[in-house]
């Protein structure tokens, strides 16, 4: 019987990976072209996935927020165009979530929430972190 | 591959129950006792029946086979499959080439939910998708919400437009009398709802109801000698493009725009030899999305398409005659009661909102988050 090494499977790598700092998504073997979410087989084309390190560079194509009652803040919801091409929902930080352009240019974070990493955004050129 | 079989099978019966709410009875209740009403209007009863398509707001594994047994039913087909609220129109679609195939002579299609007696809110028995969840979406309105903003950022769809649906939605159910809402609105009611979702407020959102339907469908060659006017199948199509919103390949364009014509050709008719247009309107956005993916007018135009009263009554293009779910009722999965009113619509049952002469009607369904699209064509002689 085969047996996988446990921790191995997309899902766990991928949150491994953000722990350590690093934004990862896949890439197929043979066309080159970029997936995300984390996956074990490549979408279309079947073909094997390997990991590589994003850019962290996209583009929101969409936003949305929440409007909470006052005083809760507003929460953010956008998708981001990845330039690697894929898109991944997520959240701008560091500006009002309900001024988000479409359009606008953002860079990845790495931050750590309820126990778990994930990916957000700013918006590009900002520094810090 | 073999052609679509047009006007080779028809829908014999159709009925609802529960209309709105419905406390004490359960999802299964519901479908049954429409499931009945629906098989007598053909003159059938249960003992005809040999092919099961159902779901419910509550049902998990083996929804056809429980459904079955309460029914007393021993179906060759007993189908359970959830892509959402276009599935009844795929059940349609199904049952129609295994009517056509011989592999069933009649089949039941039916559906039940007490979401709002039972627990007041939106019923959902999936699962959250991990890579979406962790940001914390209100789903499904803000996957509608991201589309709607993309459309007006593509598009220039205006808030108004969207009101326009909304408005028009609210007149066709003021001609319902079993619609939920019937009170007057106005587009300054409109304007002034609260957002809560970017660009999406309340009066943009559909109603949370229970309700039940059930269709019954034969091959032609027995529909002729049923009690009821039989409403000929003409085409059907459904199509998934995705089932998170981050994974839907284009956000103005749903799955429609290539299932929708394809149905269409089937039936060998264009969107101008369409009479009444019943869409599912889970949130506004989706009514201006699917006029324009099913051929009514270019990509871009539907915000423009339903101005000044458009698809209101008396607008140049009948759209959710009922009220929608909107204004009419939505228990969850509406895809059922669009396929209802266009054949009520065709057999000339609809009182105040019947549309003179109606032929030909679109019955349209959507499930997920613009995720799965279906449609039936449906004509009378």
């Amino acid at each position: 019987m085969n047996e996988v090494s446990a921790g191995t499977g997309p899902d766990l790598q991928f949150q491994a990976f953000l722990a350590q700092g690093r934004f990862m998504i896949q890439r197929g073997t043979k066309t080159g072209q970029y997936v995300f979410f984390p996956r074990a087989v490549a979408p279309g084309t079947g073909e094997d996935l390997e990991w590589v390190e994003a850019s962290g560079h996209g583009t929101v194509y969409s936003a949305t927020s929440i409007r909470k009652r006052p005083p809760e803040p507003a929460v953010g919801i956008v998708l981001v165009d990845l330039k690697e091409g894929p898109r991944m929902m997520s959240r701008v930080e560091g500006m009002d979530p309900t001024e988000v352009p479409i359009g606008l240019e953002v860079e990845a974070r790495i931050i750590a929430q309820d126990d778990e990493h994930l990916v957000v955004f700013v918006p590009a050129g900002e520094t810090g972190q | 591959m073999s052609a679509f079989p047009t006007r080779k099978t028809a829908i014999v019966g159709a009925a609802t129950f529960g209309e709105g709410r419905c406390p004490g009875y359960e999802p299964y209740d519901m479908a049954a006792i429409a499931a009945r009403a629906a098989l007598a209007e053909a003159g059938l009863t249960f003992a005809d029946v040999d092919g099961v398509f159902v779901t419910t707001s509550n049902d998990t594994f083996g929804g056809g086979m429980t459904f079955s047994q309460y029914c007393g039913i021993e179906p060759k087909v007993a189908d359970n499959s959830r892509t959402g609220g276009n599935v009844f129109e795929s059940y349609v679609e199904r049952a129609a080439w295994m009517l056509d195939a011989g592999l069933i002579d009649c089949a039941l299609i039916a559906y039940g939910s007490n979401q709002a007696s039972a627990t007041g809110k939106l019923s959902s028995t999936s699962k959250p998708f991990p890579y979406e969840a962790i940001y914390k979406p209100l789903n499904p309105l803000c996957s509608y919400a991201l589309a709607a903003a993309r459309h007006m950022h593509e598009f220039g769809t205006t808030r108004e437009q969207l009101g326009e649906v909304a408005l028009a939605a609210r007149k066709w159910a003021q001609l319902n009398p079993v619609a939920t809402m019937r009170d007057p609105l106005t587009m300054e009611d409109y304007l002034s709802s609260r957002i809560i979702s970017d660009p999406l407020s309340k009066l943009d959102c559909c109603l949370v109801t229970d309700g039940a339907a059930a269709l019954v469908m034969t091959r032609a060659d027995r529909a002729g000698d049923l009690a009821a006017t039989p409403v000929w199948l003409m085409g059907a199509a459904s199509r998934t493009t995705h089932r998170d919103i981050s994974s839907m390949p284009d956000l103005t364009t749903t799955a429609l725009a290539e299932c929708g014509p394809r149905a269409l050709a089937q039936a060998g008719l264009a969107p101008s030899d369409i009479d009444v247009v019943e869409l599912y309107d889970a949130f506004t956005i989706n009514v201006i999305l699917f006029l324009e993916d099913l051929g009514f007018c270019p990509k871009g135009e539907g915000g423009r398409f339903v101005e000044g009263g458009a698809i209101a009554p008396g607008g140049k293009l009948p759209v959710n005659t009922n009220g929608g779910g909107l204004s009419y009722l939505h228990p969850g999965m509406y895809g059922m009661f669009t396929i209802v009113e266009a054949v009520r619509q065709l057999r000339g049952e609809c009182g105040e909102r019947q549309i003179a002469n109606a032929r030909t009607a679109i019955a349209q369904g959507n499930g997920g988050v613009l995720s799965s699209q279906a449609v039936n064509i449906l004509a009378v002689d």
